[in-house]
């Protein structure tokens, strides 16, 4: 049985679900981001396998390049969000934060 | 063999990023990371793409792995007990995600993907020249865009972790 383009977005599918799943249930701050990154890593395996599987292209893969470069910055800015939100709440819980609903 | 390392390295992404989502304890959270991130390279090494593979061990376990640590570190009461990280809404949320987990392998193995005519023919090959010739040809204005937004967002990141710092040490000082 080879490896065909099916076992690639099935992996990636089930990285994409376990991100959402994250990102929805998970109370601290931090642990939403690990979601982000899960949902981006799964994002990028998707690209290169129709990259590869797709006739060897380069496109898919200049796109993952720079999914890589904007999820560096989204972590370098949610991180220093995160920081300023803990200066000022004293918690990263993201269901205690609720200040604009008061 | 190709079969046997597709199957390890899924089987160490899958069941670290399981790790990751449903770990009581934030601190392992940000350690199974690690291993997915690095079973996510192996994918992409099994995929013709070595330079994605080392950029993706530079930057996400290098880079923004410790900036999560980081993170961790710094908004945690270690002293405390608070290390915990609960979860919230998981009924709800188990729901959701299995409805589009459902979704997405229904519509993965119904369609008829597109698949290139000559697969035997590829053999490895490295890709780092191409990557780097299409960058400065027919990429090249996403690729100055992209520079300028991690300009601004180490600007931006920098700026925003030192103005509560700033603000108090001038109050302090009046």
């Amino acid at each position: 049985m080879t490896i065909t383009l099916t076992h690639f977005l099935i992996v990636s599918a089930i990285l994409f679900s376990f991100g959402i799943y994250a990102v929805i249930s998970r109370r601290n701050a931090i642990m939403v981001l690990m979601g982000i990154e899960l949902i981006l890593n799964s994002a990028n395996i998707n690209f290169l396998a129709f990259s590869r599987f797709g006739g060897m292209n380069i496109e898919g893969q200049m796109a993952a390049v720079f999914v890589i470069i904007l999820a560096a910055a989204e972590a370098a800015v949610a991180l220093a969000i995160v920081l300023n939100i803990y200066k000022r709440f004293h918690t990263v819980n993201v269901d205690e934060i609720s200040f604009l609903k008061d | 063999m190709y079969e046997i390392i597709f199957y390890f390295f899924a089987a160490v992404t899958i069941g670290s990023a399981g790790v990751v989502v449903f770990s009581r304890n934030i601190v392992y959270s940000a350690f199974a990371l690690f291993f997915t991130f690095f079973g996510v390279a192996g994918i992409y090494v099994l995929l013709n793409a070595d330079f994605l593979a080392v950029t993706q061990l530079l930057i996400y376990v290098g880079g923004i792995l410790v900036l999560i640590l980081f993170g961790v570190m710094l908004t945690t009461n270690t002293v405390s007990v608070d290390i915990k990280a609960k979860s919230l809404n998981t009924l709800p949320a188990v729901s959701v995600v299995a409805a589009l987990a459902g979704l997405l392998a229904g519509m993965i193995w119904t369609t008829d993907w597109f698949m290139s005519k000559n697969m035997s023919e590829i053999t490895a090959q490295t890709t780092s020249k191409e990557i780097g010739s299409a960058l400065i040809t027919t990429h090249l204005l996403p690729f100055e865009v992209a520079s300028v937004v991690l300009l601004v967002a180490i600007v931006g990141a920098a700026m925003m972790a030192r103005r509560e710092s700033v603000k108090t040490q001038i109050s302090n000082s009046k």
